[in-house]
């Protein structure tokens, strides 16, 4: 099996893992902090061909493999990058890569309207949390943003266009786990918008997962749409008999009153299984489900009460060593 | 040449003849790869249709190919030689790349909106014609220049210009990318 | 004389005819590949002749080639790019128009030495008149035994069709351009796999250019030695110039790789000198993705030897002071253009042409076409000007497909060879040398001097 060691944590692999499936399984396992994962906004375990796109969880290959041990030239989507026996990677070791992230996040939010304030998905959004934790606090774009109107898909769905990053998972989940797509990416470059183009209503039993896996407030529940914050509300397992999905999810509570239902996703914020739309939108009385007891919050979000503390961390050490090696540099150039 | 639509009782239908050629285009590749012939036919559907691709002409198309719907707007949306709006019966596209630039295009795109009394995207009043602003259409040595259906004009001056308008008024008739020059 | 590979006759009248085509020459590679070679020998000589890749990267062919999978009982295809949309590049139109043959020769004799027994040549939608071309030249190859099963009686099948574009310069990328073809968006796929492995409908495939698959047939012809010996070091064979902007005789140039650049812009043979006897300012030498050079670096390199028309000579000094051949699209300006508002031009080229899939392309070639819009506009500060820097390095190299870098380049080049043009633009607009499209931008009246 081959050995990756990811900002000096090693694993050894199955044949075929990808740089970011690799981190993973090092923090799942507790051999490395869950910082040290790259941020993934576009890939998706669950879909096929997802990744790539974002950019986000770029890394950089110090170390080819025990065979080519030469540095890969450019930085490389962990995501899509398979692993190579000896390989090493650098993800929050790297200033440059940090910088290089930076830079994608940048972009990600020159369009982004940052209505956070007044977004259902703050709160729970991958976004913020990315921003929060690779972004600068200002902006330097200082033109207009691009604008959509917000569509109705069907009495469910709200999208919000302006806040799509154009991720793709939505229109792969609507390929890969629903039986006629009818929305899709139209028009191209940053005019590019997911969109039904004619007015069109997205009815399948497993429509709902667009929601899920829409890392950002592009896709709301219109059941749940300014119901409540969602670090108000008390997320629980729940789980019912359901003949069309696993029918295990996460009812999300203010008091007895079920706001909302949605999938149970793991410390990734990705779904463990998808669910059907009877779960989610129709069973909204507490009798409806058996509830299992609260639902630990693993990613560090607001909704697991603000613990950036750690990440801080991380962050002041990263800088400690990028100054070091700026003296290491200064010292080279006098020695020369 | 293939102007014997049927748009009776708004039925979008190709003619025999048009049919003909999209059975023939999807027959250049490997069996249930026929989405192959979507920009093709997509190119087919436009010139027979007035120009442009109207939601039921591209759910014919999607039908004719046995694709979804969605499928055909994602790709008629994506490629810049399809018209998703009306336009007039003649589309001057003049291209301001580069080169183009260098040699004058500034100067073709002001006259001919001067002359016309339109901006760039929008149709002159009597629907004759179209101006699009476009990127380098690989006619660099020959610039400054502009295409006009299936045709390119090249080296022009404003005297070009006029000339080509008033006969492309005169001819009155749709050009298209499938015409033959 | 200089040697001429491809356009050798191109004057002679009715050569886009298969009878004149034959009577000079035309498909004899075919004959000598089908009959006497076998795919395995073509390929060999392709190596050696040290053919590289003429749409714009430089790779070599013959390396190409034999990465190319072997899997039985799958198809491989050929799929010639004549996607040409680069800026400043039209010799693959020339080409087609001019002599459609020889590139259905090249597409016969390359698609044998791949054991393809499908091929299309995809070309962009606005090139449909040459399409057609393209497909009254294949015709007649079908009817001339050249296509079709049983090909000169050898038992080789090939069928070659045309595919046309919609309007994407992305579709240059090969991947994007496999894309398309499948009747897709232009997206370009995420490598590996590359196409060698899983191209056309998950096939191993082969995308190669125009000129490219044209200089298959004096390499079969001649052998691979003969076409290895003209040119410069790994420059070998010819190479078509497009030549445009400010010079006396614009057009497509069949060049011996390794000619002096100066003699290329002021030879009566090429270019002709710059036109209305101004002086040189600026070349973009391989297309509008490479780094501009001002004159005294696009005739001389940064150690004073003369520049060539070579890979190699082109990207001498790397980034710093030189630039690439890429795709041969040689823009020339004379001295009173604004390299400021030519490079808004670019920005609003590849900010068109993203194809919006991966976000620093798709949010970054808008954002330094607004910053280039506001510097032209006389509103851009010093700031911007850095802005820019930053943007665009931040593009370069984070991107899925080239693009990226295309549209990163020009920008870097731009402001490391001129900066001081832009300064001018940010700090005082009205002196600026080209106050006739300031103004013109900025619908003013020039004051009268």
């Amino acid at each position: 099996m081959p050995k990756v060691t990811i900002d000096g944590f090693s694993i050894d692999v199955p044949e075929g893992t990808t740089i970011l499936q690799a981190s993973r399984i090092l923090a799942t396992e507790g051999k490395m902090p869950d910082a040290h994962v790259p941020p993934a906004m576009c890939y998706y375990t669950k879909l096929k061909t997802s990744g790539g796109y974002c950019r986000t969880c770029i890394v950089k290959v110090s170390k080819g493999s025990e065979k080519d041990p030469r540095p890969m030239p450019k930085p490389v989507p962990s995501c899509r990058q398979t692993v190579m026996d000896g390989m090493e990677v650098q993800n929050l070791t790297a200033p440059d890569l940090l910088e290089a992230r930076a830079g994608v996040v940048e972009f990600l939010l020159i369009n982004h309207p940052l209505d956070c304030p007044i977004c259902d998905q703050a709160g729970e959004c991958h976004l913020q949390d990315l921003s929060y934790e690779n972004g600068n606090a200002g902006t330097r774009y200082e033109f207009a943003r691009r604008t959509f109107d917000m569509i109705d898909i069907g009495d469910k769905i709200k999208l919000h266009m302006n806040r799509c990053i154009l991720c793709y998972r939505c229109v792969k989940t609507a390929e890969q786990i629903t039986d006629g797509r009818v929305h899709g990416v139209i028009s191209r470059g940053d005019h590019a918008e997911i969109s039904t183009y004619i007015e069109q209503a997205i009815d399948n039993d497993f429509s709902g997962n667009v929601i899920d896996v829409c890392p950002v407030g592009a896709l709301t529940d219109r059941t749940f749409r300014f119901k409540s914050r969602v670090w108000f509300t008390k997320p629980m397992d729940a789980h019912r008999k359901c003949d069309k999905c696993c029918g295990k999810t996460a009812v999300w509570l203010s008091g007895n009153d079920v706001l909302r239902v949605t999938a149970r996703k793991d410390k990734f914020g990705e779904v463990e299984d998808w669910i059907c739309n009877e779960c989610r939108y129709d069973k909204k009385q507490i009798g409806d489900w058996t509830i299992e007891g609260p639902r630990k919050i693993e990613r560090h979000s607001v909704i697991s009460q603000n613990h950036y503390e750690s990440l801080r961390q991380l962050k002041v050490d990263i800088s400690n060593q990028k100054k070091l090696l700026e003296v290491a540099h200064v010292a080279d150039i006098k020695q020369n | 040449m293939l102007n014997n639509l049927n748009i009776m009782n708004n039925e979008i239908k190709f003619s025999a003849e048009a049919l003909a050629i999209v059975k023939q285009m999807i027959s250049r590749y490997p069996d249930g790869k026929q989405k192959s012939a979507l920009l093709p036919v997509l190119h087919l559907a436009q010139a027979e249709f007035d120009g442009w691709l109207s939601v039921p002409v591209m759910d014919y198309v999607a039908s004719l190919l046995s694709i979804k719907p969605i499928e055909v707007y994602e790709v008629a949306s994506f490629y810049s030689m399809y018209n998703l709006k009306p336009v007039g019966k003649c589309t001057l596209e003049v291209c301001r790349t580069s080169s183009c630039w260098l040699m004058g295009a500034e100067d073709i795109v002001r006259h001919i909106q001067n002359r016309l009394g339109i901006k760039d995207g929008q149709t002159s009043s009597d629907g004759m014609f179209t101006l699009k602003t476009v990127e380098c259409l690989g006619s660099c040595g020959t610039a400054p220049m502009l295409q006009c259906g299936a045709k390119y004009h090249e080296n022009l001056t404003l005297e070009k210009v006029d000339e080509l308008l008033d006969k492309l008024a005169t001819d009155n008739k749709r050009t298209t990318y499938l015409d033959i020059v | 004389m200089p040697t001429k590979l491809l356009l050798n006759n191109e004057h002679i009248p009715g050569i886009n005819t298969l009878q004149v085509y034959r009577n000079n020459g035309g498909y004899a590679s075919v004959e000598k590949a089908l009959k006497q070679m076998t795919p395995e020998a073509i390929v060999e000589e392709v190596k050696i002749s040290g053919l590289r890749g003429r749409g714009g990267a430089g790779f070599p062919t013959g390396m190409k080639w034999s990465f190319l999978a072997k899997p039985a009982g799958v198809p491989r295809y050929l799929v010639c790019n004549a996607d040409e949309s680069e800026p400043g590049t039209f010799k693959d139109r020339y080409l087609m128009e001019k002599i459609p043959h020889l590139l259905v020769e090249g597409m016969i004799t390359s698609s044998y030495a791949l054991g393809c027994n499908t091929a299309y040549i995809y070309i962009r939608g606005e090139y449909f008149y040459v399409s057609r071309i393209l497909e009254n030249a294949i015709a007649e190859a079908y009817a001339a035994g050249y296509l079709g099963s049983n090909i000169l009686g050898t038992g080789y099948n090939l069928n070659l069709y045309v595919q046309v574009g919609g309007g994407a310069y992305i579709c240059g990328e090969e991947t994007a351009l496999l894309e398309s073809l499948e009747g897709k968006r232009g997206n370009p796929r995420i490598k590996p796999p590359f196409p060698a492995i899983a191209g056309l409908y998950g096939c191993p495939t082969v995308v190669n250019n125009v000129e490219t698959i044209a200089a298959v047939v004096p390499i079969v012809n001649n052998g691979g030695e003969a076409y290895s010996k003209i040119g410069i070091g790994k420059s070998t064979g010819t190479k078509l110039i497009s030549a445009s902007g400010h010079i006396n005789k614009p057009g497509v140039y069949e060049i011996e790789l390794g000619i002096p650049v100066e003699e290329f812009i002021y030879s009566d043979s090429y270019c002709g000198g710059i036109r209305n006897g101004k002086q040189l300012k600026a070349v973009v030498a391989g297309g509008s993705s490479v780094p501009v050079l001002p004159t005294e670096l696009i005739l001389k390199t940064a150690a004073g030897q003369p520049r060539l028309m070579s890979y190699e000579s082109l990207s001498e000094g790397g980034f710093q002071t030189g630039t690439m051949l890429g795709s041969g699209g040689f823009i020339v300006m004379d001295e009173d253009t604004s390299i400021v508002k030519n490079l808004y031009t670019f920005t609003r080229f590849y900010h068109h042409e993203s194809c919006g899939q991966c976000s620093p392309c798709r949010e970054g070639t808008g954002w330094m076409e607004k910053i280039m819009h506001k510097i032209l506009d006389g509103h851009g500060t010093l700031k911007d000007v850095d802005l820019l820097w930053d943007i665009q390095s931040k593009i370069e190299g984070k991107t899925i497909c080239p693009l990226g870098e295309a549209a990163a380049w020009p920008v870097a080049a731009a402001i490391r060879h001129f900066r001081h043009e832009f300064e001018a633009y940010v700090m005082q607009p009205s002196s600026i040398k080209d106050v006739k499209h300031y103004y013109r931008l900025n619908n003013i009246e020039p004051i009268p001097a």
